[in-house]
């Protein structure tokens, strides 16, 4: 599965600021919710947390060593 | 285009007005539409012609540094204005802001702002007081960005926050962390905590990978982390 950005819908006022500041299609207004949209064109910009106005977009990291990431991409392949 | 009552009372410049007053403000108004992406003011550019107040939509003010680095100093919203420094002491524009997504501005010219500011003043107040706060705001990250080593801080909680949930080999990363939670626990504001990351990433001593902060020179970062006031 794919990492996306995360909504709290409590939060959500349903601005639309995601969904236009999105260039990858990512974000979608649902009963004046924003939901996410899993797409491989999310780059994790993290403009989409940067523009909400009310907190309610998560773009979280992980942090890890190289070590842990270089096992989890063997993994991958 | 009509010029709409209702957006104009939730400005902030123009709060605690009456809808008459309201009413004799509005013929100083005008509207303007920008795309997703549109250069709306370059810094330094001469004359600045009026004060913007965003209706719909979002716009980031930055600065550009010679080598092409950028520094967001706010993300505006609907409500909020900006190319007001300019406007009052008739020097050239000290940021550049782009739209974000598609924007609807409300604008008043130059002229109109003085004329406005000594027929109300209760708008002349609420000036005053959104000036103060947007000075308080960045005297702090001023002083962040000067005397606070904030990419310093940033790399000793990546470092904790690496260490605490790994050996370095096959455990689990510990919870997420957002650009707002580091800045919350460094004490700073999130555009600075942006601008660590990046230079912590040019220096390579993390690398981004999309949800994924990797510490790729563990060492080069404990050294970047000391470098603490």
């Amino acid at each position: 599965m794919l990492e996306m950005p995360s909504i709290d819908a409590g939060l959500c006022n349903g601005c639309g600021l995601c969904v236009e500041v999105c260039t990858c299609h990512a974000f979608a207004l649902v009963d004046n919710v924003a939901v996410v949209v899993e797409t491989e064109e999310c780059g994790f910009c993290t403009d989409c947390e940067m523009v909400c106005p009310t907190g309610a977009i998560r773009c979280g990291y992980e942090v890890v060593f190289i070590e842990y990431h270089e096992q989890r991409q063997i993994v991958i392949e | 285009m009509t010029i709409d009552i209702g957006v104009l009372q939730s400005v902030p410049y123009f709060s605690n007005l009456d809808r008459e007053e309201l009413e004799s403000i509005r013929p100083y108004v005008f509207e303007r539409s920008y795309r997703k992406g549109d250069l709306i003011l370059l810094e330094e550019e001469e004359e600045a012609e009026a004060v913007y107040f965003v209706v719909s939509g979002a716009a980031k003010a930055f600065k550009t540094s010679a080598e092409g680095k950028e520094q967001i100093l706010c993300i505006l919203r609907a409500g909020e204005s900006f190319n007001d420094v300019p406007v009052f002491d008739g020097g050239p524009n000290p940021a550049s802001v782009t739209a974000m997504t598609p924007l609807t501005l409300y604008g008043v010219g130059k002229l109109d702002v003085e004329a406005i500011l000594r027929g109300h003043p209760n708008v002349a107040m609420n000036v005053i007081r959104l000036l103060a706060e947007k000075v308080r705001h960045f005297v702090g990250m001023v002083e962040d960005l000067s005397f606070r080593h904030v990419t310093g801080r940033v790399a000793r909680l990546l470092l904790k926050y690496a260490g605490d949930h790994q050996d370095g080999g096959g455990s689990t990363p510990g919870p997420r962390l957002t650009q707002q939670d580091m800045a919350a626990m460094v004490g700073t504001a999130r555009e600075v905590v942006g601008r660590s990351l990046k230079a912590l990433e040019e220096d390579g001593a993390i690398k981004m990978d999309r949800h994924r902060i990797v510490i790729a020179d563990k060492e080069l970062l404990e050294r970047m982390s000391g470098a603490v006031s």
